[in-house]
């Protein structure tokens, strides 16, 4: 079916956002999950094949065309800005959050040892983490994890995508002081 | 981030630049730990912790601002070497842990989300490595054709001084016994919208006439708009402002979330 995969690359040509199989499927009525996904996959690799300026990457839950490496001096030339980077502490924080969701602010503490208000503040402001509930203790504290731009962000397909944390696996099998 | 090597000791002035580059007094910690090749599950605790006040040193005599953190660990380390000094108990030897063994596991618990946030540092990152289509710069329509826009913090204030002045008379000050909290405040608000969805501005702020109650609940509203857990909307200038809850907080266990329909 030539006119679906035709319709499906121009559905992510206009989309701002990662679009998700299921998100596709809800807009064309009559097919199926299974057939959005075919075509989908169909894209992903003539894309892939051709090895051109942009690529049909898998990110957050869903897909979105993005540039190649190469072309990225030029197209910080063209937005006239600077990269979008994060700090240390940005990058702690975040790292914390995203193993240890739904984490409170006082557990992040707890593992870098400082006041993380500013880092979290941050993050929050540029949509990377996000509340996501209260803990059901007294105070009911709040819970922070991490967003769909998080994933989108660092090119994440879901959460599982993480590495494991190495040296906490090390250090429970080891358990060298109990 | 910068990207300055780590070199050796040389004189006070390097510690300008080391300093930097500590996240804290564990990042600190784990410096020192590497930089003398130390065994981590052996730390010789007295020679650690007499490098560690020396820094601490160098920075208080070039009248950094020192964390309260960094003198936290600091009296850690200090108690840690004065339990090593004691002699152990053969009777309950066997059971007793070893004084280094909870900062040993935080160390590595540390090292381990430093590791992590390196990890995600050397991903290939959005709009910095490569780039997607942008989201439109200004996302909140402001020229009258979208029925419903988002209002603003000069707004809240506006709507905020409104009702300042409208119960301006019946105020008192009266001193609290009961004081309450901003966090509480907050705590309070979301649970009325994670209950009722929405609630007007007037809503909110129900019938207080308290003005300590009414200066808490906007500041809490505020807390909760840059943590970006409330939004707030109305159809036109002056209008009703409406409160929602901009996050699911149901639900917890589900990371995916529900707020974002991709």
């Amino acid at each position: 079916m030539k006119e679906l995969k035709t319709i499906i690359e121009s559905l992510l040509f206009v989309s701002d956002i990662p679009l998700s199989i299921k998100k596709m499927k809800e807009l064309l009525d009559d097919v199926s999950e299974a057939d959005v996904a075919a075509a989908v996959r169909e894209l992903v690799d003539e894309y892939s094949r051709r090895e051109g300026g942009v690529f049909l990457a898998e990110v957050a839950g869903g897909f979105q065309f993005r540039t190649a490496d190469i072309s990225t001096p030029w197209i910080l030339k063209l937005r006239g800005g600077r990269p979008a980077s994060l700090s240390q502490a940005a990058l702690e924080t975040l790292a914390v959050v995203a193993y240890r969701q739904p984490v409170l602010k006082s557990d992040i503490e707890q593992v870098r040892g400082v006041d993380v208000s500013a880092a979290l503040k941050g993050l929050l402001e540029k949509n990377l983490v996000r509340v996501v509930g209260r803990k059901d203790v007294p105070g009911r504290p709040i819970m922070y994890g991490t967003t769909k731009r998080f994933l989108e962000v660092f090119g994440l397909k879901d959460l599982s995508e993480l590495p494991t944390l190495r040296e906490l696996n090390e250090l429970e099998e080891e358990e060298p002081f109990d | 981030m910068n990207g300055a090597p780590i070199g050796g000791i040389s004189g006070v002035m390097d510690y300008r630049i080391k300093l930097d580059i500590f996240e804290g007094p564990l990042d600190l910690l784990l410096y020192l730990i590497r930089k003398n090749e130390i065994d981590i599950y052996d730390i010789p605790i007295s020679m650690i912790t007499e490098q560690y006040i020396a820094y601490l040193d160098a920075m208080k005599s070039l009248n950094l601002d020192l964390a309260g953190e960094y003198l936290v660990l600091a009296a850690t380390l200090l108690h840690i070497k004065s339990r090593m000094l004691l002699p152990v108990h053969e009777e309950e030897g066997a059971e007793e842990e070893d004084p280094r063994a909870e900062l040993v596991r935080q160390l590595l618990e540390y090292q381990a989300f430093k590791e992590a946030a390196l990890d995600l540092n050397n991903r290939k990152l959005l709009d910095r490595d490569l780039f997607a289509r942008q989201e439109p710069v200004d996302d909140i329509d402001d020229d009258g054709d979208s029925p419903i826009r988002e209002v603003g913090v000069f707004e809240l204030v506006k709507a905020f001084q409104r009702v300042i002045t409208e119960r301006g008379g019946d105020f008192t000050m009266e001193i609290d016994t009961e004081t309450m909290s901003l966090s509480q405040r907050v705590s309070e608000i979301l649970d009325l919208l994670n209950e009722k969805r929405t609630l007007t501005f007037d809503e909110l702020l129900g019938r207080e006439f308290n003005r300590r109650s009414v200066v808490f609940t906007f500041l809490a509203l505020l807390e909760l708009m840059k943590m970006r857990v409330a939004r707030a909307f109305q159809q036109a200038p002056y209008e009703t402002i409406r409160i929602y809850l901009a996050v699911e907080l149901e639900g917890t266990e589900d990371h995916e979330g529900a707020e974002n329909d991709y």
